[in-house]
Protein backbone atom coordinates (compact mmCIF):
# COMPACT_ATOMS: atom_id res chain seq x y z
CA UNK A 1 0.00 0.00 0.00
CA UNK A 2 1.37 3.18 -0.66
CA UNK A 3 1.97 5.91 1.61
CA UNK A 4 -0.95 8.29 0.44
CA UNK A 5 -3.69 5.29 0.38
CA UNK A 6 -2.45 4.86 4.00
CA UNK A 7 -2.50 8.63 4.96
CA UNK A 8 -5.91 8.28 6.47
CA UNK A 9 -4.79 6.02 9.36
CA UNK A 10 -0.94 7.26 9.39
CA UNK A 11 -1.04 11.47 9.92
CA UNK A 12 1.83 13.49 9.95
CA UNK A 13 1.90 16.58 12.17
CA UNK A 14 4.03 19.64 11.58
CA UNK A 15 6.22 21.60 13.89
CA UNK A 16 7.75 25.36 13.56
CA UNK A 17 10.63 25.60 15.83
CA UNK A 18 12.47 29.24 16.65
CA UNK A 19 11.16 30.79 13.38
CA UNK A 20 12.04 34.24 12.70
CA UNK A 21 10.45 35.19 9.66
CA UNK A 22 8.91 38.57 7.84
CA UNK A 23 8.77 40.37 4.08
CA UNK A 24 12.09 41.23 3.36
CA UNK A 25 14.13 42.72 6.12
CA UNK A 26 11.07 43.39 8.43
CA UNK A 27 10.89 40.52 10.97
CA UNK A 28 6.60 39.67 11.64
CA UNK A 29 7.31 36.67 12.86
CA UNK A 30 9.84 36.74 16.33
CA UNK A 31 10.60 33.65 17.68
CA UNK A 32 7.74 31.48 16.71
CA UNK A 33 7.30 27.93 17.50
CA UNK A 34 4.38 25.78 16.78
CA UNK A 35 3.47 21.82 17.44
CA UNK A 36 0.91 20.84 15.21
CA UNK A 37 0.26 16.82 16.12
CA UNK A 38 -0.48 14.77 13.75
CA UNK A 39 -4.37 14.18 13.59
CA UNK A 40 -4.70 16.77 15.41
CA UNK A 41 -6.45 20.65 15.27
CA UNK A 42 -4.73 23.41 15.96
CA UNK A 43 -6.14 26.94 16.37
CA UNK A 44 -4.47 30.04 15.87
CA UNK A 45 -6.04 33.43 17.59
CA UNK A 46 -5.13 36.59 18.02
CA UNK A 47 -5.78 39.93 16.79
CA UNK A 48 -5.68 41.50 13.62
CA UNK A 49 -2.26 41.97 12.12
CA UNK A 50 -0.25 40.03 15.04
CA UNK A 51 1.04 37.30 12.11
CA UNK A 52 -1.21 34.90 12.06
CA UNK A 53 -1.47 34.99 8.08
CA UNK A 54 2.24 35.85 8.01
CA UNK A 55 3.04 32.27 10.07
CA UNK A 56 1.02 30.30 7.01
CA UNK A 57 2.42 32.05 4.57
CA UNK A 58 5.77 31.31 5.89
CA UNK A 59 4.90 27.30 6.52
CA UNK A 60 3.90 27.74 2.44
CA UNK A 61 7.65 29.67 1.75
CA UNK A 62 5.70 32.70 0.73
CA UNK A 63 7.64 34.83 2.70
CA UNK A 64 11.55 35.64 3.65
CA UNK A 65 12.40 33.20 6.45
CA UNK A 66 15.62 34.93 8.64
CA UNK A 67 15.64 31.45 11.22
CA UNK A 68 13.79 28.79 12.62
CA UNK A 69 12.68 25.48 11.16
CA UNK A 70 9.53 24.06 9.47
CA UNK A 71 8.83 20.47 9.41
CA UNK A 72 6.11 18.09 8.15
CA UNK A 73 6.59 14.87 9.85
CA UNK A 74 10.05 14.29 10.03
CA UNK A 75 11.27 16.11 7.22
CA UNK A 76 12.94 19.90 7.14
CA UNK A 77 10.98 21.68 4.43
CA UNK A 78 11.98 25.30 5.24
CA UNK A 79 14.14 25.55 1.68
CA UNK A 80 12.08 23.74 -0.62
CA UNK A 81 9.99 25.88 -2.78
CA UNK A 82 6.35 26.21 -2.41
CA UNK A 83 5.00 23.82 -4.84
CA UNK A 84 7.50 21.23 -3.49
CA UNK A 85 6.04 21.75 0.20
CA UNK A 86 2.45 21.55 -1.44
CA UNK A 87 3.71 18.03 -3.20
CA UNK A 88 5.53 17.13 0.37
CA UNK A 89 1.23 17.10 1.80
CA UNK A 90 0.60 20.46 2.64
CA UNK A 91 -2.62 21.54 2.03
CA UNK A 92 -3.26 25.53 1.50
CA UNK A 93 -6.52 27.76 1.52
CA UNK A 94 -6.02 31.43 1.81
CA UNK A 95 -7.44 34.02 2.55
CA UNK A 96 -8.23 35.46 -0.33
CA UNK A 97 -9.55 32.33 -2.02
CA UNK A 98 -7.74 33.19 -5.44
CA UNK A 99 -10.72 30.65 -7.25
CA UNK A 100 -9.22 30.85 -11.03
CA UNK A 101 -12.11 33.39 -12.16
CA UNK A 102 -11.88 31.88 -15.96
CA UNK A 103 -11.47 28.33 -14.88
CA UNK A 104 -14.94 26.35 -13.94
CA UNK A 105 -15.72 24.70 -10.63
CA UNK A 106 -14.66 21.65 -11.65
CA UNK A 107 -11.68 22.65 -13.56
CA UNK A 108 -10.36 24.88 -10.87
CA UNK A 109 -9.79 21.50 -8.88
CA UNK A 110 -8.72 19.55 -12.40
CA UNK A 111 -5.87 21.56 -12.26
CA UNK A 112 -5.09 20.91 -8.61
CA UNK A 113 -5.34 17.19 -8.93
CA UNK A 114 -2.71 14.49 -7.84
CA UNK A 115 -2.97 11.09 -7.46
CA UNK A 116 -3.73 9.70 -3.57
CA UNK A 117 -5.54 12.99 -3.22
CA UNK A 118 -9.49 13.19 -3.01
CA UNK A 119 -11.20 11.88 -5.84
CA UNK A 120 -13.90 14.57 -7.44
CA UNK A 121 -16.91 12.14 -5.76
CA UNK A 122 -15.22 12.35 -2.87
CA UNK A 123 -15.32 16.33 -2.81
CA UNK A 124 -18.60 16.52 -4.41
CA UNK A 125 -20.08 13.95 -1.37
CA UNK A 126 -18.32 16.65 1.17
CA UNK A 127 -19.38 19.83 -0.80
CA UNK A 128 -23.31 18.56 -2.98
CA UNK A 129 -23.44 22.22 -3.73
CA UNK A 130 -19.81 22.34 -5.91
CA UNK A 131 -21.58 19.30 -7.78
CA UNK A 132 -24.45 21.56 -8.58
CA UNK A 133 -22.00 24.27 -9.67
CA UNK A 134 -19.28 22.39 -11.11
CA UNK A 135 -20.02 23.62 -14.62
CA UNK A 136 -20.41 27.03 -13.65
CA UNK A 137 -16.90 29.61 -14.50
CA UNK A 138 -15.25 30.42 -10.82
CA UNK A 139 -16.48 33.93 -11.25
CA UNK A 140 -19.88 33.18 -11.67
CA UNK A 141 -19.68 31.25 -7.80
CA UNK A 142 -21.11 32.73 -4.72
CA UNK A 143 -18.76 33.75 -1.52
CA UNK A 144 -19.17 30.54 0.02
CA UNK A 145 -19.22 28.54 -2.97
CA UNK A 146 -15.79 30.17 -3.54
CA UNK A 147 -14.76 28.92 0.03
CA UNK A 148 -16.22 25.54 -0.87
CA UNK A 149 -13.86 25.49 -3.92
CA UNK A 150 -10.85 26.45 -1.79
CA UNK A 151 -11.10 23.86 0.34
CA UNK A 152 -12.24 21.36 -1.79
CA UNK A 153 -8.98 22.21 -4.17
CA UNK A 154 -6.68 22.13 -1.54
CA UNK A 155 -8.35 18.47 -0.77
CA UNK A 156 -7.58 17.06 -4.12
CA UNK A 157 -4.10 17.28 -3.69
CA UNK A 158 -4.15 15.17 -0.86
CA UNK A 159 -2.79 17.29 1.99
CA UNK A 160 -1.83 15.12 5.11
CA UNK A 161 -1.58 18.62 6.62
CA UNK A 162 -4.07 21.36 5.74
CA UNK A 163 -3.60 25.56 6.81
CA UNK A 164 -6.95 27.29 6.46
CA UNK A 165 -6.41 31.03 6.78
CA UNK A 166 -9.79 32.75 7.93
CA UNK A 167 -11.90 30.56 6.10
CA UNK A 168 -15.44 31.57 7.51
CA UNK A 169 -14.78 35.47 6.81
CA UNK A 170 -17.08 37.25 4.86
CA UNK A 171 -19.55 34.72 4.80
CA UNK A 172 -23.11 34.68 5.67
CA UNK A 173 -24.40 32.54 9.43
CA UNK A 174 -25.97 30.21 7.19
CA UNK A 175 -23.06 29.33 5.10
CA UNK A 176 -20.53 29.65 8.06
CA UNK A 177 -22.76 26.57 9.44
CA UNK A 178 -22.65 24.39 6.52
CA UNK A 179 -18.96 24.84 5.76
CA UNK A 180 -18.12 24.22 9.29
CA UNK A 181 -19.92 20.79 9.42
CA UNK A 182 -18.00 20.03 5.98
CA UNK A 183 -14.54 21.22 7.89
CA UNK A 184 -15.46 19.01 10.70
CA UNK A 185 -15.82 16.06 8.52
CA UNK A 186 -12.75 16.13 6.71
CA UNK A 187 -11.43 16.66 11.04
CA UNK A 188 -12.93 13.65 12.16
CA UNK A 189 -12.72 11.15 8.84
CA UNK A 190 -10.17 11.70 7.20
CA UNK A 191 -7.14 12.16 9.76
CA UNK A 192 -5.80 15.59 8.24
CA UNK A 193 -4.08 17.65 10.46
CA UNK A 194 -5.38 20.96 10.25
CA UNK A 195 -3.94 24.51 11.39
CA UNK A 196 -6.77 26.98 11.13
CA UNK A 197 -6.80 30.46 11.63
CA UNK A 198 -9.74 32.47 12.63
CA UNK A 199 -11.30 35.56 13.71
CA UNK A 200 -14.38 34.09 15.04
CA UNK A 201 -13.16 32.89 18.27
CA UNK A 202 -15.89 30.45 19.55
CA UNK A 203 -16.25 29.00 16.70
CA UNK A 204 -12.47 27.98 16.40
CA UNK A 205 -12.32 27.45 20.10
CA UNK A 206 -15.47 24.77 19.01
CA UNK A 207 -13.72 23.32 15.84
CA UNK A 208 -10.23 22.65 17.22
CA UNK A 209 -8.38 20.59 20.05
CA UNK A 210 -5.51 22.80 20.82
CA UNK A 211 -5.12 26.70 20.41
CA UNK A 212 -2.49 29.32 20.81
CA UNK A 213 -2.41 33.12 20.55
CA UNK A 214 -0.09 35.30 18.91
CA UNK A 215 0.61 38.94 19.90
CA UNK A 216 2.89 41.10 17.67
CA UNK A 217 4.92 38.11 16.69
CA UNK A 218 4.92 36.01 19.25
CA UNK A 219 3.86 33.25 21.09
CA UNK A 220 1.65 34.51 24.18
CA UNK A 221 -0.63 31.44 25.07
CA UNK A 222 -0.66 27.70 24.07
CA UNK A 223 -2.79 25.38 25.50
CA UNK A 224 -6.05 23.68 24.72
CA UNK A 225 -9.21 25.09 23.38
CA UNK A 226 -10.77 23.59 26.47
CA UNK A 227 -8.61 25.24 28.81
CA UNK A 228 -9.14 28.76 27.18
CA UNK A 229 -12.76 28.12 26.53
CA UNK A 230 -13.40 28.19 30.26
CA UNK A 231 -11.31 31.31 30.97
CA UNK A 232 -13.11 34.35 29.79
CA UNK A 233 -10.86 36.83 31.69
CA UNK A 234 -7.94 35.01 29.83
CA UNK A 235 -9.98 35.54 26.56
CA UNK A 236 -10.40 39.33 27.44
CA UNK A 237 -6.75 40.07 27.98
CA UNK A 238 -5.06 37.88 25.00
CA UNK A 239 -7.50 38.44 22.27
CA UNK A 240 -9.31 41.80 23.38
CA UNK A 241 -12.35 43.49 22.99
CA UNK A 242 -13.58 43.21 19.89
CA UNK A 243 -11.84 39.63 18.91
CA UNK A 244 -15.61 38.33 18.01
CA UNK A 245 -15.97 40.25 15.22
CA UNK B 1 -28.29 32.30 0.06
CA UNK B 2 -24.95 33.03 -1.03
CA UNK B 3 -25.23 36.10 -2.76
CA UNK B 4 -22.52 37.68 -2.33
CA UNK B 5 -23.11 40.93 -4.66
CA UNK B 6 -18.80 40.84 -5.52
CA UNK B 7 -18.81 37.36 -6.83
CA UNK B 8 -21.94 38.52 -9.21
CA UNK B 9 -19.98 39.92 -11.81
CA UNK B 10 -20.49 38.83 -14.75
CA UNK B 11 -18.17 36.98 -16.72
CA UNK B 12 -15.10 38.20 -18.31
CA UNK B 13 -13.51 37.15 -21.48
CA UNK B 14 -14.88 33.39 -23.36
CA UNK B 15 -17.55 32.08 -21.16
CA UNK B 16 -17.58 29.25 -24.56
CA UNK B 17 -14.88 27.28 -22.50
CA UNK B 18 -14.94 25.04 -25.74
CA UNK B 19 -16.23 22.29 -25.33
CA UNK B 20 -19.74 24.15 -26.61
CA UNK B 21 -18.24 24.46 -29.83
CA UNK B 22 -19.97 21.95 -32.27
CA UNK B 23 -18.77 20.15 -35.41
CA UNK B 24 -20.62 22.32 -37.73
CA UNK B 25 -18.65 25.28 -36.31
CA UNK B 26 -15.74 23.34 -36.24
CA UNK B 27 -15.90 22.20 -39.74
CA UNK B 28 -15.99 25.86 -41.07
CA UNK B 29 -13.00 27.61 -41.36
CA UNK B 30 -11.45 24.47 -43.10
CA UNK B 31 -14.94 24.17 -45.33
CA UNK B 32 -14.11 27.57 -46.06
CA UNK B 33 -10.39 27.38 -46.73
CA UNK B 34 -10.87 24.64 -49.00
CA UNK B 35 -13.74 26.75 -50.80
CA UNK B 36 -10.90 29.40 -51.10
CA UNK B 37 -8.91 26.42 -53.07
CA UNK B 38 -11.17 25.89 -55.79
CA UNK B 39 -12.97 29.59 -56.07
CA UNK B 40 -9.68 31.87 -55.51
CA UNK B 41 -7.58 30.52 -58.59
CA UNK B 42 -4.46 33.40 -58.29
CA UNK B 43 -5.36 34.41 -54.57
CA UNK B 44 -3.47 30.95 -53.05
CA UNK B 45 -0.16 32.35 -52.45
CA UNK B 46 -1.69 35.38 -50.31
CA UNK B 47 -4.15 32.08 -48.98
CA UNK B 48 -0.95 30.34 -48.08
CA UNK B 49 0.36 33.62 -45.91
CA UNK B 50 -2.63 34.05 -44.73
CA UNK B 51 -2.39 30.25 -43.21
CA UNK B 52 1.22 30.40 -42.75
CA UNK B 53 0.38 33.50 -40.36
CA UNK B 54 -2.75 32.13 -38.76
CA UNK B 55 -0.62 28.78 -37.31
CA UNK B 56 2.21 32.08 -35.98
CA UNK B 57 -1.01 33.51 -34.37
CA UNK B 58 -1.57 30.52 -33.24
CA UNK B 59 1.65 30.24 -31.07
CA UNK B 60 1.57 33.85 -29.85
CA UNK B 61 -2.13 32.74 -28.40
CA UNK B 62 -0.75 29.62 -26.64
CA UNK B 63 2.00 31.74 -24.54
CA UNK B 64 0.76 35.12 -24.51
CA UNK B 65 -3.48 34.39 -24.51
CA UNK B 66 -2.85 31.40 -22.48
CA UNK B 67 0.26 31.41 -20.57
CA UNK B 68 0.11 35.23 -19.99
CA UNK B 69 3.75 35.48 -21.30
CA UNK B 70 4.18 38.59 -22.63
CA UNK B 71 6.36 38.66 -25.30
CA UNK B 72 8.23 40.68 -27.88
CA UNK B 73 10.11 37.87 -29.23
CA UNK B 74 8.22 35.76 -30.91
CA UNK B 75 9.74 37.01 -34.38
CA UNK B 76 12.94 35.07 -33.06
CA UNK B 77 11.21 31.78 -32.93
CA UNK B 78 9.23 32.79 -36.33
CA UNK B 79 12.22 33.62 -38.12
CA UNK B 80 14.91 30.92 -36.61
CA UNK B 81 12.18 28.35 -37.93
CA UNK B 82 12.73 30.20 -41.88
CA UNK B 83 16.38 30.22 -42.01
CA UNK B 84 16.47 26.96 -40.16
CA UNK B 85 14.01 25.08 -42.65
CA UNK B 86 15.93 27.52 -45.65
CA UNK B 87 19.45 26.47 -44.78
CA UNK B 88 18.36 22.75 -44.05
CA UNK B 89 17.20 22.69 -48.29
CA UNK B 90 19.99 24.24 -48.78
CA UNK B 91 22.37 21.98 -47.14
CA UNK B 92 21.14 18.96 -46.76
CA UNK B 93 17.59 17.49 -48.48
CA UNK B 94 15.52 19.54 -50.32
CA UNK B 95 12.75 17.21 -48.70
CA UNK B 96 9.76 19.42 -47.09
CA UNK B 97 8.43 17.33 -44.53
CA UNK B 98 12.27 16.49 -43.06
CA UNK B 99 13.58 20.26 -43.52
CA UNK B 100 10.20 21.12 -41.63
CA UNK B 101 10.39 18.91 -38.86
CA UNK B 102 14.45 20.01 -38.51
CA UNK B 103 13.19 23.56 -38.20
CA UNK B 104 9.97 22.91 -35.96
CA UNK B 105 12.94 20.90 -33.42
CA UNK B 106 15.38 22.93 -33.71
CA UNK B 107 13.09 26.11 -33.19
CA UNK B 108 11.51 23.89 -30.12
CA UNK B 109 14.97 23.72 -28.35
CA UNK B 110 15.62 27.07 -28.90
CA UNK B 111 12.41 27.84 -26.91
CA UNK B 112 13.00 25.52 -23.99
CA UNK B 113 16.64 26.79 -23.81
CA UNK B 114 15.87 30.52 -24.17
CA UNK B 115 12.72 29.77 -21.86
CA UNK B 116 14.75 28.14 -19.49
CA UNK B 117 17.23 31.32 -19.46
CA UNK B 118 14.14 34.28 -19.42
CA UNK B 119 11.00 32.83 -17.64
CA UNK B 120 12.19 33.49 -14.29
CA UNK B 121 11.59 36.97 -14.94
CA UNK B 122 8.34 38.59 -15.55
CA UNK B 123 7.01 41.94 -16.91
CA UNK B 124 9.01 44.69 -17.89
CA UNK B 125 12.43 42.62 -17.40
CA UNK B 126 10.65 39.48 -19.67
CA UNK B 127 9.92 42.00 -22.44
CA UNK B 128 13.41 43.39 -22.33
CA UNK B 129 14.76 39.76 -22.42
CA UNK B 130 12.73 38.55 -25.34
CA UNK B 131 13.52 41.63 -27.40
CA UNK B 132 17.32 41.35 -26.70
CA UNK B 133 17.43 37.59 -28.19
CA UNK B 134 15.04 38.91 -31.18
CA UNK B 135 17.63 41.95 -31.68
CA UNK B 136 20.62 39.47 -31.23
CA UNK B 137 19.54 36.75 -34.10
CA UNK B 138 18.49 39.59 -36.30
CA UNK B 139 22.06 40.53 -36.04
CA UNK B 140 23.44 37.27 -36.21
CA UNK B 141 21.72 36.51 -39.28
CA UNK B 142 22.16 39.98 -40.92
CA UNK B 143 26.29 39.21 -40.29
CA UNK B 144 26.62 35.77 -40.89
CA UNK B 145 26.44 36.48 -44.97
CA UNK B 146 28.08 33.07 -45.41
CA UNK B 147 24.88 31.45 -43.66
CA UNK B 148 21.92 33.33 -44.27
CA UNK B 149 22.82 35.51 -47.12
CA UNK B 150 22.95 38.58 -44.80
CA UNK B 151 20.72 41.64 -45.63
CA UNK B 152 20.25 40.14 -49.71
CA UNK B 153 17.78 37.19 -47.39
CA UNK B 154 18.62 33.26 -48.03
CA UNK B 155 19.16 32.58 -51.41
CA UNK B 156 19.29 29.32 -53.67
CA UNK B 157 16.77 27.23 -51.99
CA UNK B 158 15.33 24.56 -53.79
CA UNK B 159 12.43 22.12 -52.24
CA UNK B 160 11.96 19.12 -53.42
CA UNK B 161 7.75 17.35 -54.68
CA UNK B 162 5.92 17.24 -51.34
CA UNK B 163 5.91 13.45 -50.72
CA UNK B 164 8.09 12.77 -53.82
CA UNK B 165 4.92 13.84 -55.64
CA UNK B 166 3.30 17.28 -55.44
CA UNK B 167 5.33 20.23 -57.21
CA UNK B 168 5.90 23.10 -55.38
CA UNK B 169 4.23 24.76 -58.28
CA UNK B 170 4.15 29.25 -59.32
CA UNK B 171 0.19 29.28 -58.70
CA UNK B 172 0.66 27.82 -54.91
CA UNK B 173 -1.61 25.20 -54.74
CA UNK B 174 0.79 23.01 -53.75
CA UNK B 175 2.02 25.54 -50.82
CA UNK B 176 -1.71 26.12 -49.89
CA UNK B 177 -2.76 22.24 -48.92
CA UNK B 178 0.72 21.75 -47.50
CA UNK B 179 0.25 24.80 -45.15
CA UNK B 180 -3.08 23.68 -44.54
CA UNK B 181 -2.54 20.45 -43.55
CA UNK B 182 0.73 21.27 -41.48
CA UNK B 183 -2.08 24.42 -39.76
CA UNK B 184 -4.68 21.06 -39.33
CA UNK B 185 -2.32 19.51 -37.33
CA UNK B 186 -1.10 22.04 -35.22
CA UNK B 187 -4.79 23.15 -34.27
CA UNK B 188 -5.27 19.50 -33.04
CA UNK B 189 -2.60 19.28 -30.82
CA UNK B 190 -3.15 22.92 -29.58
CA UNK B 191 -6.73 22.38 -28.86
CA UNK B 192 -6.19 19.56 -26.91
CA UNK B 193 -3.26 21.21 -24.87
CA UNK B 194 -5.77 24.12 -23.99
CA UNK B 195 -8.62 21.48 -22.82
CA UNK B 196 -6.31 19.52 -20.79
CA UNK B 197 -5.61 19.97 -17.35
CA UNK B 198 -2.22 20.70 -18.29
CA UNK B 199 -3.64 23.51 -20.56
CA UNK B 200 -6.06 24.69 -17.66
CA UNK B 201 -2.83 25.16 -15.02
CA UNK B 202 -1.53 27.03 -17.56
CA UNK B 203 -4.45 29.38 -17.57
CA UNK B 204 -4.59 29.47 -13.65
CA UNK B 205 -0.78 30.38 -13.90
CA UNK B 206 -1.28 33.22 -16.01
CA UNK B 207 -4.21 33.97 -13.44
CA UNK B 208 -2.05 33.79 -10.18
CA UNK B 209 1.66 32.01 -10.18
CA UNK B 210 1.04 32.64 -6.37
CA UNK B 211 -1.96 30.55 -6.36
CA UNK B 212 -0.76 28.31 -8.24
CA UNK B 213 2.46 27.14 -6.53
CA UNK B 214 0.21 27.12 -3.01
CA UNK B 215 -1.63 23.97 -4.90
CA UNK B 216 1.50 22.23 -6.04
CA UNK B 217 2.18 23.40 -9.32
CA UNK B 218 5.77 23.46 -11.11
CA UNK B 219 5.31 27.05 -12.65
CA UNK B 220 8.08 27.60 -13.90
CA UNK B 221 8.12 24.06 -15.67
CA UNK B 222 4.80 24.69 -16.87
CA UNK B 223 6.26 28.07 -18.58
CA UNK B 224 8.80 26.53 -20.19
CA UNK B 225 6.81 23.82 -21.29
CA UNK B 226 4.08 25.65 -22.86
CA UNK B 227 6.70 28.17 -24.15
CA UNK B 228 8.55 25.31 -25.67
CA UNK B 229 5.39 24.00 -27.56
CA UNK B 230 4.27 27.67 -28.88
CA UNK B 231 8.00 27.86 -30.21
CA UNK B 232 7.76 24.71 -31.92
CA UNK B 233 4.66 25.93 -33.57
CA UNK B 234 6.07 29.36 -34.06
CA UNK B 235 8.75 27.54 -36.24
CA UNK B 236 6.71 25.54 -38.27
CA UNK B 237 4.91 28.60 -39.07
CA UNK B 238 9.09 29.67 -40.16
CA UNK B 239 9.55 26.51 -42.16
CA UNK B 240 6.29 26.63 -44.10
CA UNK B 241 7.29 30.21 -45.25
CA UNK B 242 10.89 29.54 -46.26
CA UNK B 243 9.15 26.81 -48.55
CA UNK B 244 6.29 28.49 -49.58
CA UNK B 245 7.91 31.44 -51.09
CA UNK B 246 11.19 29.74 -51.05
CA UNK B 247 13.33 32.56 -49.32
CA UNK B 248 13.77 33.68 -46.19
CA UNK B 249 14.34 37.47 -45.55
CA UNK B 250 15.66 39.39 -42.66
CA UNK B 251 12.25 40.66 -42.18
CA UNK B 252 11.13 37.43 -40.56
CA UNK B 253 13.21 38.36 -37.57
CA UNK B 254 11.96 42.36 -37.37
CA UNK B 255 10.49 43.42 -34.03
CA UNK B 256 8.05 44.92 -37.00
CA UNK B 257 6.65 40.95 -37.88
CA UNK B 258 6.56 40.31 -33.55
CA UNK B 259 4.19 43.43 -33.38
CA UNK B 260 2.11 42.11 -36.47
CA UNK B 261 1.73 38.98 -34.86
CA UNK B 262 0.48 40.73 -31.83
CA UNK B 263 -1.75 43.00 -33.77
CA UNK B 264 -3.13 40.12 -35.82
CA UNK B 265 -4.03 37.62 -32.63
CA UNK B 266 -5.10 40.68 -30.33
CA UNK B 267 -7.97 41.87 -33.44
CA UNK B 268 -9.30 38.10 -33.87
CA UNK B 269 -9.27 37.67 -29.46
CA UNK B 270 -7.09 35.77 -27.34
CA UNK B 271 -7.39 32.78 -25.46
CA UNK B 272 -9.86 31.06 -28.19
CA UNK B 273 -7.58 29.43 -30.66
CA UNK B 274 -10.07 30.51 -33.79
CA UNK B 275 -9.01 34.06 -32.82
CA UNK B 276 -5.67 33.50 -34.47
CA UNK B 277 -8.05 32.40 -37.65
CA UNK B 278 -9.78 35.23 -37.54
CA UNK B 279 -7.10 37.94 -37.07
CA UNK B 280 -4.58 36.91 -39.25
CA UNK B 281 -6.84 36.23 -42.19
CA UNK B 282 -8.37 39.40 -41.69
CA UNK B 283 -5.28 41.40 -40.89
CA UNK B 284 -3.36 39.85 -44.63
CA UNK B 285 -6.43 40.19 -46.66
CA UNK B 286 -7.01 43.65 -44.85
CA UNK B 287 -3.87 44.54 -45.86
CA UNK B 288 -3.59 42.85 -49.62
CA UNK B 289 -6.82 44.51 -50.70
CA UNK B 290 -6.40 48.05 -49.45
CA UNK B 291 -2.53 48.22 -50.51
CA UNK B 292 -3.86 47.81 -54.00
CA UNK B 293 -5.45 51.42 -53.17
CA UNK B 294 -3.21 52.93 -51.91
CA UNK B 295 0.24 52.04 -50.35
CA UNK B 296 0.09 53.51 -47.30
CA UNK B 297 -3.52 53.32 -46.58
CA UNK B 298 -4.05 49.72 -44.86
CA UNK B 299 -1.71 50.96 -42.02
CA UNK B 300 -4.72 53.45 -41.31
CA UNK B 301 -6.96 50.79 -41.63
CA UNK B 302 -5.63 48.07 -39.60
CA UNK B 303 -4.72 50.68 -36.71
CA UNK B 304 -8.28 52.00 -37.16
CA UNK B 305 -9.62 48.31 -36.67
CA UNK B 306 -7.13 47.50 -33.83
CA UNK B 307 -8.54 50.35 -32.12
CA UNK B 308 -12.11 49.58 -32.83
CA UNK B 309 -11.64 46.08 -31.53
CA UNK B 310 -9.47 47.11 -28.16
CA UNK B 311 -12.06 50.40 -27.28
CA UNK B 312 -15.58 48.25 -28.36
CA UNK B 313 -15.01 44.37 -28.52
CA UNK B 314 -13.58 42.51 -25.42
CA UNK B 315 -12.66 39.29 -26.64
CA UNK B 316 -11.54 40.71 -30.45
CA UNK B 317 -13.60 40.26 -33.35
CA UNK B 318 -14.55 36.29 -32.36
CA UNK B 319 -16.84 37.43 -29.96
CA UNK B 320 -19.18 39.02 -33.02
CA UNK B 321 -18.92 35.20 -34.09
CA UNK B 322 -20.16 34.08 -30.70
CA UNK B 323 -22.94 37.05 -31.04
CA UNK B 324 -23.76 35.53 -34.07
CA UNK B 325 -23.93 31.95 -33.28
CA UNK B 326 -26.33 33.05 -29.97
CA UNK B 327 -28.44 34.88 -32.53
CA UNK B 328 -28.42 31.90 -34.95
CA UNK B 329 -29.32 29.44 -32.01
CA UNK B 330 -31.88 31.56 -30.51
CA UNK B 331 -33.38 31.82 -34.21
CA UNK B 332 -33.05 27.76 -34.74
CA UNK B 333 -34.84 27.72 -31.00
CA UNK B 334 -37.84 29.96 -31.74
CA UNK B 335 -38.34 28.13 -34.91
CA UNK B 336 -38.51 24.90 -33.27
CA UNK B 337 -41.14 26.10 -30.71
CA UNK B 338 -43.68 27.45 -33.17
Amino acid sequence: MSAQENSQESSIGLGVENLFAGYGETVVLDDVTVDAKAGGTLAILGRNGVGKTTLLNTIMGFTTRHSGSVKLGGRTIETETPHKRVLAGIGYVPQEREIFPSLTAEENMLVAMRPGGWTLEKVYELFPRLAERRRNAGNKLSGGEQQMLAVARALVGGPQVLLLDEPMEGLAPVVVESLFEALAKVRDESGVTMILVEQHVDLALEFAKDAMVLDRGKVVWEGTCEALKADEAMQASLLGVGAEI
Amino acid sequence: MMNDPKNTAPAAGPQMLGGKFSLTWHLLPWVLAIIFYFTAEGYLSLGTQAIIWVLFTMSLDLALGYAGIVTLGHAALFGFGAYCAGIFSIHVTGDPLTGLLVATVLTAALGFVTGILILHTTGVTFLMLTLAILSMLFEFANSAKWLTGGDDGLQGMSIDPLLGVFEFDFFGHTAYLYSLAILFIWFVIAWQIVHSPFGKSVDGIRQSPKRMRAIGTPVWWRLVAIYTISSAMAGSAGGLLAHSTQFVGLSALSLFTSGIVAVMLILGGTKRIYGAFIGAVIYVFVQDYTAKLNPHLWEFIIGGLLIAVVLFLEGGLISLVDKARDGLARLVGKGERS
